[in-house]
């Protein structure tokens, strides 16, 4: 099977080659007064979006491919986040108000020396080895446990969600020695590069951009395997998978690991941009807005959680600018009506649009009441009773 | 009732015979009243204006009056206010009025009779203080008066000011004060107040130079269980100049009173935990028909919570000064800014009338809210009832909205809901500290669960609702309108949300955000209670509230123990994956 219809590399190819080439070298190479010009901070909030679509990504491959529909994955994004935020605030060394060698919060605790588990955190590698492996292991033991018990569904959901808000009141406390209320902020270096140079954020946003293409790549490729069918066929109908000899909880729990760290390396990547990691990061709103952005743009795809993701967020920073009162009316609204009339989200709305069209036409030949279209889509894969 | 027509005259008539007495009673009491105090007045002017050696003896006659005017007299006596008027043959004591006009000077009140003094034309008298000679008091005077003023307090009419009284004395460590006390026991008739004194008397004897008396005193100390002497006793079984037997009596009492403590402390945490419980439990009963029954996931279901405080909060101030409100949209047509707003009248009602506000706002919060849910489930849930995850999507939007709407309304800040008189305060049983509000709750939740049960149980509706909830599309074949059974059931259950809200207003605070702290909370309860079963939800609901009382108390810190619950729901959900009671069934999923 072909991984790729013709118009779909088209497409993947012009978004690549405008995120990844063009936008940095317009940032980088053309004056600041031509109108060509791509400011910094442009390529911050797009690096932003980034990150937020590769969680969109990974919520995907639960509920759009799996039928699992997790509201804690702002937790493993978040704590990935934490991974990294650990080793940068390590970074600044003594360069904090203080001017201790420890971070300011210990200074501000009362601490003198470095807490023990914060010691390795100084090394890179092992900072990126904490974030895929502590993720992971959560997800891992919380997975073989709601899947073993055959939670599923809604319980499910409600599960993760009680998980995330568990770690988020977890996380506000400050004898955690991870920041409390306010998290790690005040970045200096990444690296060794200094994370507010526009050069150092020029290149996380082609890091990004690479890691985005690579997490879309390989999600593309697993779910055109016979893995991939089997865990459509998991959403679709887990009984029958089951009664063919499948062992779905093994499948579930392999996806929900492997969107735990996609999620936690899209933390790692947003932490350095966006310059602040805190607990309200894993609050259980984050999660849902994740599932927001999958939903608009469409489940079920690995495009539309990409398109949400930038359509959503880009409407977030207009509205929240332009009508600060009003923006959550918007969000909620925009959300009621997807869910209630677009479940196909923005991808699906010309075949529905068609459909309709369809629809109309048929009624003018024959004169009959055709159903209302809202209602008249077929029922869809998720679990019903 | 029997349901005969008789109207029983008989009874009748006894009654209005019972009220006409009681009224002739209260009548003859209130003259009776006024004579008496035409007498204290007399005595106690007699008593200021005495000299030497009789004056002691007359303030000590005062005591055993009661009354209040001796006691307001006696403690400006002391103050230097009683001032005597030198009229032409004699002297007339007075006390000045507080308000002072604009020279400094002040109307002044006879003490024998109450009025004003007057002069010959019948004219208020005024003066400042420096004007008169004060009445003199002496060390010895002023000690018997402070003894009246004592036996005074504790023959004070109200039951708590006597308790106050018992108390100051039992911790004066004077043992003079001891016959005060048993004179006083000789005519309490009120059972704490008795237990009280028998406390401040022994608390007193244990100063007492005769070990005996001392270890006796210990030994009723701890049959009383006396929190309240707990330092004494302690001191004295650390004490090293003590005699041994007494060191021993008083470690014995202290063990004892330290086991009470434990007691109460065990006591007053089950007592919490079942009123937090309770909340729990009226927040999550909404939410056990919505989801449990109908399967609907309603993320909306924390601001049918708060739309039930929220009438509360305008209730209250329709009772109040009125209620008002205006939102500016931030669109334009044509060049004219669009926006809206209401004024609601208040009645500014005052006293007993605007204390039964929470009477009013019980029944409109019910009602508010299941017009609010019967508003949400006919423009968006019906469309979804196939669909529960994205029922869930769905609703948190809608929860968007109106937390928004919440902050437009009534503002981001959290607003004032007073709690009526009736609910304030507390009473204590066997020192456990128990607060009207909690009972209230408690009571509350009972009623509501017991007309809920009712409903579902023994009402046609209650069928159709069961009917409906097992197999909608079965029901719809026997010819059961589910859309209209859908409708009903949602806004009950919203409903039975803004009765929690309603509630919740009376404990916490009322904020745009209230329903988003119980939201998660309710959710577990009710997948823990088994989903479908209310029986299952009151257990999870009274079991979670308690530990996580419990588990508070132990961890000392509210956030550990809610984390140590939500892990322990996790296990638990290992165990039973079903919740406590999961309803069997055939089917697969």
């Amino acid at each position: 099977m072909r991984l790729f219809s013709k118009w779909e590399l088209i497409a993947v190819g012009a978004a690549v080659l405008l995120m990844l080439v063009v936008l940095p070298c317009l940032n980088a190479f053309t004056l600041e007064s031509s109108w060509l010009h791509v400011s910094n901070f442009t390529i911050t909030v797009y690096g932003k979006y980034l990150c937020y679509a590769m969680l969109a990504i990974s919520v995907d491959l639960l509920w759009g491919y799996t039928g699992l529909l997790s509201l804690g994955q702002a937790l493993f994004f978040a704590l990935g986040g934490y991974m990294l935020g650990m080793y940068l605030m390590r970074m600044i060394g003594d360069l904090g108000q203080y001017h201790q060698p420890i971070p300011d919060f210990l200074v501000f605790l009362g601490w003198s020396t470095l807490p023990a588990f914060w010691k390795p955190f100084g090394s890179f590698p092992f900072a990126m080895f904490m974030a895929v492996l502590l993720p992971g292991t959560l997800a891992g033991i919380f997975g073989y446990l709601a899947f073993r018990s055959r939670i599923r569904g809604v319980y499910f959901s409600i599960l993760t969600q009680a998980l995330t808000y568990a770690a988020c009141l977890l996380f506000f406390r400050n004898s955690l020695l991870l920041g409390g209320n306010n998290g790690f902020t005040d970045f200096k270096f990444i690296l060794g590069h200094d994370t507010r140079e526009p050069a150092t954020q020029r290149g996380l946003f082609i890091v990004t951009g690479i890691a985005l293409l690579l997490v879309y790549l390989v999600c593309k490729w697993l779910t055109t395997t016979k893995f991939g069918k089997v865990q459509r066929a998991i959403r679709d109908s887990e009984n029958r998978v089951m009664f063919s000899g499948y062992s779905t909880a093994n499948f579930k729990l392999f996806i929900f690991v492997l969107a735990s760290v996609i999620a936690s390396l899209a933390g790692v990547l947003y932490v350095p941009q966006v310059g602040i990691i805190n607990p309200s990061e894993m609050a259980p709103d984050k999660s849902l807005e994740a599932v927001v952005w999958v939903a608009v743009g469409g489940r079920g795809t690995l495009i539309g959680p990409i398109l949400g993701a930038f359509a959503v967020n880009a409407m977030k920073s207009w509205a929240t600018r332009a009508y600060p009162d009003m923006w959550l009316i918007f969000l909620g609204t925009m959300f009621i009506l997807v869910t209630v009339f677009m479940p196909k989200g923005i991808v699906g709305l010309p075949a529905q649009l068609r459909d309709v069209y369809k629809k109309l036409t048929a009624r003018k030949m024959k004169v009959e009441p055709a159903p209302v279209a809202a209602n008249g889509e077929e029922p869809l894969p998720a679990k019903s009773e | 009732m029997g349901g005969g027509k008789n109207p029983r005259p008989f009874l009748k008539m006894h009654r209005t015979l019972k009220f006409l007495f009681s009224l002739l009673c209260g009548i003859f009491s209130v003259l009776a009243v006024q004579a008496q105090d035409a007498a204290i007045r007399e005595k106690l002017s007699h008593a200021i204006l005495a000299e030497g050696a009789e004056q002691p003896k007359l303030v000590g006659e005062l005591s055993d009056t009661g009354s209040k005017i001796v006691r307001e007299v006696l403690v400006a006596w002391t103050r230097d206010n009683v001032f005597l008027y030198d009229a032409d043959t004699v002297k007339i004591p007075v006390l000045l009025e507080d308000q002072t006009d604009a020279d400094g000077k002040a109307r002044a009140i006879r003490i024998d009779n109450g009025k004003f003094l007057l002069d010959d034309k019948k004219q208020e008298l005024r003066f400042a203080p420096t004007e008169l000679t004060s009445a003199d008091t002496d060390a010895a005077l002023r000690t018997v008066i402070q003894q009246t003023l004592d036996s005074l307090a504790l023959a004070d009419p109200d039951p708590d000011a006597r308790e106050n009284a018992v108390l100051k004395l039992g911790n004066s460590k004077k043992l003079k004060n001891i016959p005060v006390l048993q004179a006083r026991l000789a005519k309490e008739n009120d059972l704490t107040v008795r237990r009280n004194i028998n406390e401040a008397i022994a608390m007193l004897q244990l100063g007492d130079p005769d070990p005996k008396v001392q270890v006796a005193a210990l030994q009723q100390l701890a049959a009383l269980k006396s929190i309240g002497s707990l330092d004494m006793v302690k001191s004295l079984a650390e004490s090293k100049t003590a005699a041994p037997e007494i060191v021993k009596a008083a470690k014995l009492s202290a063990e004892t009173i330290g086991e009470h403590i434990a007691a109460v402390n065990f006591f007053g945490t089950i007592f919490r935990g079942l009123s937090l419980g309770s909340i729990l439990l009226v927040v999550t009963l909404g939410l056990a028909i919505t989801f449990g029954l109908m399967g609907i996931i309603n993320m909306a279901h924390g601001e049918m919570i708060a739309v039930g405080a929220y009438t509360t909060y305008v209730v209250q101030n329709l009772f109040g000064s009125g209620f008002a409100f205006s939102i500016n949209l931030p669109f334009s047509f044509f060049g004219h800014p669009l926006g809206f707003g209401l004024h609601l009248p208040g009645m500014n009602s005052t006293g007993w009338f605007y204390e039964t506000y929470f009477i009013f706002a019980l029944p409109l919060s019910f009602l508010m809210a299941a017009l609010a849910g019967l508003a949400l489930e006919r423009s968006v849930i019906r469309f979804l009832y196939r669909r529960p995850l994205e029922s869930l999507l769905a609703t948190w939007g809608v929860s968007l909205v109106m937390q928004q709407l919440f902050r437009m309304v009534f503002g981001a800040n959290n607003v004032q809901v007073s709690s009526p008189r009736w609910l304030q305060g507390h009473f204590t049983l066997n020192d456990v500290l128990l607060g009207y509000n909690r009972v209230f709750v408690i009571g509350f939740a009972v009623l509501i669960v017991i007309g809920t049960w009712m409903l579902l149980t023994k009402t046609p509706l209650g069928l159709l609702i069961r009917a409906v909830m097992q197999n909608r599309d079965m029901a719809s074949c026997m010819g059961v309108r589910t859309a209209r059974v859908n409708m009903m059931t949602f806004a009950f259950g919203s409903g039975l949300a803004g009765l929690a809200g309603a509630f919740l207003s009376q404990i916490g605070n009322v904020g745009p955000s209230l329903g988003q702290s119980y939201i998660v909370d309710s959710f577990m309860t009710v997948v823990v209670g088994g989903v479908g079963s209310i029986v299952g939800t009151v257990y999870a609901a009274v079991g979670i509230g308690t530990s996580d009382q419990v588990l508070q108390q132990v961890t000392g810190s509210p956030v550990t123990g809610k984390i140590v619950v939500l892990v322990c729901i996790i296990l638990f959900l290992q165990w039973k994956p079903g919740g406590l009671f999961s309803i069997r069934s055939r089917s697969l999923d």
